[in-house]
């Protein structure tokens, strides 16, 4: 869980950084953003045991791959939730690429290039109208995201008519559907599982390069961050590019793993968000941890695999989900609070902790 | 969203706490999931349970007259050519049209329920090509149409529309939903012009023609009865249906629940949305649990998705029932899986049109217009495969348009008027 904090050498000495790996990984567990990693561990095993065939490494490795689209979706959602502003436009995107991918490559094997190139720009422009309207004509972002949702929205139904098209060619798919074969225990490592692993660790490396600082630091404070020189409009543009870019490889991966739908990515910026909020990042931006959102999407679906084994009734099944989604978040915000309550018997003699944690966004153990 | 002034994190205390709730969460659950798998099990497995779906949705949607009415309807012979189809009908009352008699062009005003899916895709292109050539009969001056893309209110606000300032000679309208139209359809008949109102039905027999297949009781009748030839006793099917509360889908799934009850095939449902995401996790759970020895759908869009999860997994595909989607059909024959494809007629939506031309010249159609709707066997796949090459795959097989202008182009290019 926090062994990507542990690992670094901390070189200064400062509280979130202090104590043995033990002490270190007890405290970051007690914050939402290592919360979330407990959920998931006692969701999983909940799975288990209502299903113990879901334990074993091939059917494991499946489900992770099948999860890595959301996980995704939920980190490019991380980058705007941290500074500060939404995007209800991600469904929207994914649906956008998703609808592009099987109108215009076909069974046209030469286009898979140009439209893998054509998506990604798609992707980065859907993204920079929404950070230039949010931070130059200053609309607050969950209006901005809400028209550009409509927008795509529009296009999708224009370009399909509401309708399923045919599935682009079956090499496109591979990315999404294919993997490594005959990998010793796994059986099949697939290709989404790769495709998370390395961004999750780009996202990583992003969050403690001096651009992911500041992100954080924009959705703490923007003014401060601007006294501090940070041009804020273009950290926030950037963060909805990311959120549009993962949007986008989401889609990618969903093409490959389900087919062409319309459908395909709805409601995906509601279940984005809510893992990000179970994840323990604070709406409003400033603090969480990348990771976790991560986490918040392996918990969401778990949480939906767990009910599918105990055969919840189908038109009970979204109430079910609600209700344990707001009394997981609920649980975790307590965890919240109890963990900053000032501990009355402690020594006053601890010294005041800086007012930024170490590496910002790449700690579970920040304040 | 506290001040920023509390620093002391009480790991322990705090990790319980949420070990508490999660647990509270985990545990409170399986008891939620007993009682829902209990229903289950107690109705596949025990005769004298078969009450117990009757106490939940299905007393709302199964109705035993209708279900004997189109069960019957199956083997009915139809009035006219097996030729075309879109014309046949079980004998019945016939509506008196004398009145309507015109001499001249009219104009069609069609209050549409949505073209939201590739069955009312495929339809809505027929139709207009119908149009053109009774355009070119002279029959028909134009066509007025308003999609309420699928909402109620919209589709309401379009009949009043057409009845107020359409300057329409007949309506045609194609509800949203069955209890909602009702007054609409109402008004529209109190204008004294034809109205004919086609696929979904309303609560009242003023329209001078209702055109239908026979309908979801029947196709639920057809499939469930192919599962339940092709599997044992005890066999696992899982049902995935596309969402709840529409009549024609919920009618399906009310005859097929039944039929897997009283023959002992455990069935499980899912609402999917057609998502064909929904549909693999649901599907891929439903395989990690145990074998799936059958698929049933409520309409054939996702059905691809369903057989691709089986093959992902690595397991047997499954005896399974779609529709005559072309992405089915050639999926079917690809996979060589034992399957059959329900029809729910797309040729109907041709009818509308050339109700209107009977009507206006004078001659009777049926009340009810209970056209047929016969499923796809394998015998018969090759034959609508190659019918309908370079079909994209969103299109119906049974569309029912080859003798119209701009066949096969039109429907090929699939461009939504």
């Amino acid at each position: 869980m926090s062994a990507t904090t542990t690992t670094a050498a901390p070189g200064r000495s400062l509280p979130a950084t202090e104590g043995s790996l033990v002490q270190r990984a007890l405290r970051g567990a007690v914050t939402p953003g290592g919360a979330v990693f407990i959920l998931v561990a006692i969701l999983f095993l909940a799975v288990v045991a209502a299903n113990p065939s879901f334990g074993e490494p091939p059917q494991l490795i499946r489900f992770i791959g099948r999860t890595a689209p959301i996980a995704i979706a939920a980190m490019g959602q991380y980058y705007v939730i941290v500074s500060g502003e939404f995007d209800l436009s991600m469904g929207a995107v994914i649906a956008t690429q998703v609808v592009i991918a099987g109108n215009y490559i076909g069974q046209d094997e030469g286009r898979v290039l140009p439209a893998l190139v054509l998506m990604v720009a798609i992707g980065a422009v859907v993204g920079l109208v929404n950070g230039l309207g949010t931070t130059l004509l200053k609309v607050p972002s969950f209006i901005v995201t809400l028209g550009t949702m409509l927008a795509l929205g529009g296009l999708v139904r224009f370009l399909t008519g509401g309708a399923a098209t045919g599935n682009p060619v079956d090499s496109f798919r591979e990315i999404g559907r294919g993997g490594i074969q005959d990998v010793p225990v796994l059986e099949v490592l697939p290709y989404p599982v790769i495709i998370l692993v390395v961004i999750m660790i780009g996202g990583v490396l992003l969050m403690r390069s001096p651009f992911g600082r500041t992100i954080v630091a924009t959705g703490d404070n923007p003014d401060a961050a601007g006294l501090a020189g940070a041009h804020v409009w273009w950290v926030k543009t950037r963060a909805f590019m990311l959120s549009s870019l993962s949007a986008t490889v989401a889609g990618i991966l969903l093409v490959g793993y389900a087919g062409v739908h319309p459908s395909v990515g709805s409601g995906y910026e509601f279940t984005a968000i809510t893992a990000v909020v179970l994840g323990g990042v604070v709406l409003g931006g400033g603090r969480g941890w990348l990771l976790s959102a991560a986490a918040g999407a392996f918990a969401l679906e778990l949480l939906f695999s767990f009910l599918n084994f105990q055969e919840v009734e189908s038109t009970w099944r979204p109430t079910v989900q609600g209700v344990i989604i707001i009394l997981a978040v609920a649980a975790a915000g307590r965890a919240w609070s109890f963990g900053r309550r000032p501990s009355r018997t402690s020594p006053p003699a601890a010294p005041a902790p800086p007012s930024t944690p170490a590496r910002p966004g790449t700690e579970t153990g920040e304040n | 969203m506290r001040p920023k002034i509390h620093r002391a994190p009480i790991a322990v205390a705090s990790a319980l706490l949420l070990g508490v709730f999660a647990t509270a969460c985990s545990t409170e659950d399986p008891t939620d999931g007993d009682t829902g798998s209990d229903n289950t099990s107690e109705t596949s497995e025990s005769p004298d349970a078969s009450e117990s779906p009757e106490e939940g949705g299905e007393q709302e949607w199964f109705d035993q007259a209708v279900y004997d009415e189109q069960y019957e309807q199956r083997s009915a012979t139809f009035e006219g050519d097996p030729e075309t189809p879109y014309l046949q009908y079980i004998d019945g009352e016939m509506t008196d049209t004398a009145d309507y008699k015109s001499n001249k062009p009219g104009k069609a005003c069609f209050a549409n329920a949505s073209i939201g899916n590739p069955w009312r895709q495929t339809g809505w292109i027929t139709m207009n090509q119908q149009l053109k050539d009774l355009q070119d009969k002279g029959v028909i001056s134009e066509m007025e149409t308003r999609d309420a893309g699928d909402d109620d209110n919209t589709q309401i606000a379009d009949i009043d529309y057409f009845i107020s300032e359409g300057n329409c000679d007949a309506f045609i309208i194609s509800p949203n939903s069955t209890a909602a139209m009702t007054d609409a359809v109402e008004r529209a008949c109190e204008t004294g012009k034809p109205v004919v109102v086609f696929d979904r039905g309303v609560q009242t027999d003023c329209a001078t023609t209702f055109i239908h297949p026979i309908g979801g009781f029947a196709w639920g009748i057809d499939t469930a009865e192919f599962l339940v030839d092709n599997l044992e006793e005890g066999d696992k099917v899982v049902a995935l249906r596309i969402l709840p509360g529409v009549d024609v889908l919920e009618q399906r799934w009310a005859a097929a629940e039944k039929i897997f009850d009283e023959n002992g095939i455990e069935a499980v449902d899912f609402f999917t949305g057609a998502d064909p995401t929904e549909i693999k996790t649901f599907i891929t759970d439903e395989l990690n649990k145990g074998e799936i020895q059958g698929v049933w759908m409520d309409a054939g869009d996702g059905a691809v998705a369903a057989i691709e999860a089986f093959q992902d997994f690595g397991a047997d595909l499954p005896v399974m029932t779609g529709e005559d989607e072309m992405s089915f059909l050639r999926k079917w024959e690809e996979t060589g899986l034992t399957g059959l494809a329900p029809v729910y007629s797309n040729f109907q939506w041709r009818t509308p049109l050339l109700a209107l031309e009977k009507i206006w010249a004078g001659e009777e159609v049926p009340k009810e217009w209970v056209l047929p709707q016969t499923p796809i066997t394998e015998d018969e796949r090759a034959d609508y495969i190659e019918a309908n090459d370079g079909m994209p795959d969103g299109h119906y097989a049974k569309f029912g348009g080859e003798d119209l202008v701009g066949y096969p182009e039109v429907w090929q290019e699939r461009q939504i008027p």
